[in-house]
This record gives structure tokens, C-alpha cells and sequence, in this order.
């Protein structure tokens, strides 16, 4: 870089073009927030929702599962799981894991759920399977 | 040979505590590689889940520790003033270790549902989400212990000499203080959720960590080539320039499929499509001032290091990012083993090789030299190269097993299950874990280099001295 272009300059830059993309991401951000409602019908999250994302979370499920794409890369991916599978199998299969696994597979914990646990964690991945993801995943294997 | 400013000095532990948990964190990835192949290893004792979340946290601790190690050791040189308070330094030295310490052992020891109940989890729920599994209390103590960091940093700069790279440091570090806010944030509307998630998890890697980055790179090179400090902190403006007006707005590439409507995948493929640029400009950088030195540094170990950060992080963050960044592509891996590979080869090339630059540069000056011994540097660059060498391999058999996989569960007519997929990646998986232990043997090496001395120069001893007149 020539003698032309001197460090005060790029540093003009830097605090120019930050501060520029900056306002254009929470801009961006802001018509977004304002958008999300039609996409994510909120609408439907009932105390169920909520209570199932709650143990989605104390279960640490996305250190093997993806949602949406986002996790691990263990399992298979969950956010189309109800559409995949529905809500019978879910949880028949989350209540009847063995409790050392199985041999020599990938295996899933037993959490010890309580009927009204297993409702709740299907009810989440139910409000998960409704949002708009722009069609993702591409087929139903997630 | 003395440190220029004995404060400098608070910078030894948190190197020698950032090496410890890289040690730990390389453990638990050979775990979880196994547990790819075989699937039922150490359960129920330590599952996947929990080993990752190890292996991912403790990566994140040491990476933090060797951030804080640089900004103590390098501050007070720049600023040309002792550090604030060297023992706040220490102090929050040992409070991070313990708090660290104890989250760990509260992963591996406790049910993860228990330790939620126990640490305040059902008072303001924040845990559970991938790479913020920390349980409140260890989220507060990360707080604390950035603010206090941040206050000792501040405060020296402020009574010192204010240098573009310190400022630019200081900017890097005060985001990274910021944006931990959103941790604390966890709406029930999953889509709010991931979207702000990203503001700690993205605008963290790929934004003012990079200023990070840039400034310990700027500084190492600074001192090794001996280049006039204006070039280098115009360079340094250029790449933070770069970095920022693609990768905050690049944020967007994570938001193509989690419910944020579809004019991101406009945003975010246009913005992250030129996040290459910073890391090509950091590549050109490192080697442009490396070629125009003014000295020659003895420590030739600090120098490759130096330029292997420039490389491997264009590689990593750079073209393995741009390979699934846009979304037609992203459309059909997102959510692989291509995402692994990028995360591996990236983290690696960008921020370990940083951190692994300045401890090179740095650890010996701390033990009173300005090189290393000629064994000890030899030995740091087997390592420097077995790890590298190694980890490009990892990234190679998670990019095959990944368009596998793709292939395999998105692509073909009839796709087949997740199950029935990985099935058969596990020839790539064996691959991957075999290129691990390597990594692991060039950790031992570069673990035994701190300790090498010069074996005794037999052919020396018949040198006379010339007699004292």
C-alpha cells in the first residue's frame, strides 16, 4: 500500500464501514423482528411449547441432534421429526430408550419422562415442524 | 534477557492454563471421534453429548485464556506502562480456573438436567444451547471476570501509549464482553432464540474475534520482523475494515432456514461470500511483513507460526466457509459433516494457531530468553506441522464423509435415513480418528519442546577460549 493511503485514512475507513453495516444489520434485524410472527406462528406457543422447549434444553438434546440444521451432527435432525415420524412413535421412543444402551450403536440417554413430560417435548417439536424455514430441509429425512 | 515490563509477567499462568485445557479438549475429541464408529462407548457414563459439550467448552475457556494471556503480556509493551493491577490479574486467573474447572467436573459428574436445577437454571433459564451450555452461574462468573479484564486493560492503556493495535485489541475484547450478553438471553420463540444465539456465537467468530486475532498477529509480526509500526497498524485497519463490513452483516447465512424470512439468503450469501477477504488480506499480511523484515528474530518457531495462522485461517474460515455459504449450496449441507469440517479446519487455523503464535513468541521471554534453545524451537515446529498437517486431514475425511452424506440423505431420488447414512461414512470416520491421533502425537511433541534443552555441543569444548589479557 502506497504512501497515498495513510493509516489515519484506514482508520476512517474502518469506523465509516462499521459503523455503516452496523445500522444496516439492526435495520435489517428490526424489519425481521417485525416479520417473524407470520413465520414462527407465536401464536400457538402454549405453556406445553414453552415447557418442552425448557426440557429440550435441560436435556441437552442438541449435543447430538440438530434443530433446523443447528446442533450436533450425532443424530438425526429433529425439527421436522413430528411431520416425520409423529407424535406416537416420539414418544414411544424417547420412553422405552435402554438404560445402557445399545451395543455398539449410537445411543440415547433414558431422561425418565412423565406422560405430561413426553406431551410437552412433542408439543415443541410440533411448534418446531410449523415454522416457515423456506422449505428446509429438503425431503423429510431432515 | 528481562521482560521489558516485570507486569508482563501475570501473562505466564494464563499460557500455561490455556495449553492444560487444550490438552483436555484433545482428549475428549478422541472420545467422541470413537464414539462416531462405536457408537455405545462410555455410555451411559459420559455420552456423546456431554463429551462434546466438554471438548466445544473447553476450547472456548482456553481460547479465552490464551486471549487474556496476550492482552496482559502485550498491553503493557504497547502501552509502555506497567499493567494496572497484576494482582487482579491473578486473582481472576485463579477465579476463571476454579470457575472452569468446576463447570467441568459438574458436566462429567452430574446428570445435565440436575446441574440446571442446582445452578439457578429454572431462576433464568439460559442453559442448553449449543456452546452456551454454562450454567449460570459460570455465565456470571464469565462476566465478572471479563469486566474486572477489561478494567485492567483499560485502565493501563489509558495511563500509557495509545497504539492503534492496543486500541484495536481493546475493541476486539470489549465485543467479545458485549455480545456475552446475549447469552442471557433465551426468549421461548425458538426462532428469537437461534436468531439472537447468533449474535454471541457468529458475531464472536466471525466478527471481534478477528480484531483479536489481527492485533496479537499485528503485534508477534511487529516485533519479530522488526517492520515499521505505520505499515503494520494501516494493515491492521484494512483487515478489522474487511472483517466487520462482511461478517456482521454475513451473520446472515445462519439465518437462510431458522424461520427469518427469505431475503436473507440474499444478505447473508453477499456479505459472507466476501468474508474470505479479511483472512486472504491477514495471509498477505503475514508473509509481506515476514519478507520485508528488518531483523532476524531467533525464534524461527514464532515466525512459522505466524504464517501458518495466515494460511490455515484462509483455509479454514476462508474457502472452506465460502464452500456452503451460499444458499443454494447451504440449501443441501447444512446441518453435515461439511459444517464439522469447516468448524474444525476454521477454529484451528484462525484461533488456535493465533494463541499457539503468541505462546511461542511470548513463553519464552517469560522464562527470561528471547528464543528458545535450537532443539526446543525443532521440536515446536514437528508439532507445528504434525497438528497442521493432521488437522487439514480431519477437515479432508469430514469434507468426504459430509458430500457423502449429503448425497446419500438429500440428494438421490429415493433418500435414505440419518441412521442408514452414517452407517456408511465409517470408513471416513476411521480415517478422521486415525488423523486425530496424529494431531494428539504432535500435541505430545509440541508439549515436550517446553521442556527440550540443546543436548551438550561435545564439538565445542575443544574451542579454546582466547586467554584472558
Amino acid at each position: 500500500m502506497s504512501a497515498f493511503f495513510t493509516k489515519s485514512m484506514a482508520r476512517n475507513i474502518f469506523y465509516g464501514g462499521t459503523l455503516f453495516t452496523l445500522l444496516l444489520f439492526l435495520a435489517l434485524t428490526f424489519h425481521t423482528t417485525w416479520r417473524l410472527p407470520e413465520r414462527d406462528h407465536r401464536e400457538n406457543l402454549t405453556a406445553e411449547v414453552v415447557r418442552g422447549k425448557h426440557l429440550w434444553e435441560t436435556r441437552n438434546c442438541i449435543g447430538c441432534h440438530t434443530l433446523l440444521g443447528e446442533g450436533a451432527y450425532f443424530a438425526p435432525e429433529l425439527g421436522n421429526v413430528y411431520p416425520r415420524r409423529g407424535a406416537e412413535f416420539i414418544k414411544i421412543w424417547i420412553k422405552y430408550r435402554p438404560r445402557e444402551g445399545v451395543p455398539g450403536r449410537r445411543s440415547m440417554p433414558q431422561f425418565d419422562f412423565t406422560d405430561q413430560q413426553l406431551d410437552d417435548i412433542v408439543a415443541f417439536l410440533k411448534w418446531t415442524s410449523e415454522i416457515n424455514t423456506e422449505k428446509w430441509p429438503p425431503n423429510i429425512k431432515g | 534477557m528481562q521482560l521489558q515490563y516485570k507486569s508482563q509477567a501475570v501473562a505466564k499462568p494464563y499460557f500455561i492454563a490455556a495449553i492444560g485445557l487444550f490438552v483436555g479438549q484433545i482428549l475428549f475429541g478422541l472420545i467422541l471421534g470413537l464414539q462416531y464408529v462405536v457408537g455405545d462407548l462410555l455410555f451411559p457414563a459420559i455420552p456423546f453429548n456431554i463429551a462434546r459439550m466438554v471438548h466445544t467448552n473447553l476450547l472456548i475457556v482456553w481460547l479465552l485464556f490464551g486471549f487474556m494471556g496476550a492482552a496482559y503480556y502485550l498491553v503493557p509493551e504497547e502501552a509502555e506502562t506497567e499493567l494496572h493491577s497484576p494482582l487482579l490479574a491473578h486473582l481472576m486467573f485463579w477465579i476463571f480456573l476454579v470457575a472452569g474447572a468446576l463447570t467441568i467436573v459438574g458436566y462429567l459428574m452430574v446428570p445435565y438436567a440436575s446441574l440446571a436445577d442446582m445452578t439457578g437454571n429454572n431462576i433464568l433459564a439460559t442453559m442448553g444451547r449449543e456452546f452456551l451450555e454454562q450454567p449460570l452461574l459460570t455465565k456470571i462468573g464469565i462476566v465478572v471476570v471479563a469486566l474486572a479484564f477489561l478494567y485492567n486493560i483499560g485502565m493501563t492503556i489509558l495511563k500509557g501509549r495509545k497504539t492503534a493495535l492496543s486500541l484495536i485489541l481493546l475493541t476486539g475484547l470489549v465485543g467479545l464482553a458485549v455480545l456475552f450478553l446475549f447469552a442471557f438471553y433465551n426468549p421461548a420463540n425458538l426462532v428469537k432464540d437461534k436468531y439472537f444465539w447468533w449474535w454471541v456465537v457468529h458475531l464472536w467468530v466471525e466478527g471481534v474475534w478477528e480484531l483479536i486475532m489481527a492485533a496479537i498477529l499485528g503485534f508477534v509480526l511487529l516485533k519479530i520482523t522488526g517492520v515499521d509500526r505505520e505499515v503494520i497498524e494501516k494493515w491492521l485497519y484494512v483487515i478489522i475494515t474487511m472483517a466487520l463490513v462482511t461478517g456482521i452483516i454475513g451473520t446472515g447465512h445462519h439465518y437462510y432456514w431458522i424461520g427469518a424470512p427469505g431475503y436473507w439468503q440474499w444478505w447473508g450469501g453477499i456479505f459472507s461470500a466476501m468474508e474470505p477477504l479479511p483472512f486472504f488480506a491477514m495471509t498477505v499480511f503475514c508473509f509481506n511483513m515476514v519478507n520485508r523484515r528488518r531483523r532476524e528474530h531467533p525464534n524461527k518457531a514464532a515466525t512459522l507460526w505466524a504464517l501458518g495462522t495466515g494460511v490455515m485461517a484462509f483455509l479454514g474460515a476462508g474457502v472452506w466457509g465460502f464452500l456452503h455459504t451460499l444458499a443454494p449450496v447451504n440449501y443441501y449441507t447444512h446441518g453435515t459433516q461439511i459444517t464439522a469440517a469447516h468448524g474444525h479446519l476454521a477454529f484451528f487455523g484462525a484461533y488456535v494457531m493465533v494463541v499457539l503464535t503468541i505462546i511461542s513468541y511470548a513463553m519464552p521471554m517469560l522464562r527470561g530468553r528471547e528464543a528458545n534453545p535450537e532443539r526446543a524451537q525443532v521440536l515446536e515446529m514437528w508439532a507445528f506441522w504434525l497438528m497442521t498437517v493432521s488437522m487439514v486431514f480431519i477437515t479432508l475425511f469430514l469434507t468426504g464423509a459430509g458430500i457423502l452424506q449429503v448425497w446419500l440423505q438429500r440428494v438421490i431420488p429415493d433418500p435414505q435415513e440419518f441412521m442408514v447414512v452414517q452407517d456408511q461414512l465409517a470408513l471416513f470416520y476411521w480415517l478422521r480418528w486415525i488423523a486425530g491421533a496424529v494431531f494428539s502425537t504432535g500435541l505430545v511433541v509440541y508439549l515436550y519442546s517446553f521442556f527440550a534443552k540443546d543436548k551438550p555441543q561435545t564439538a565445542e569444548v575443544g574451542a579454546a577460549q582466547p586467554a584472558a589479557s
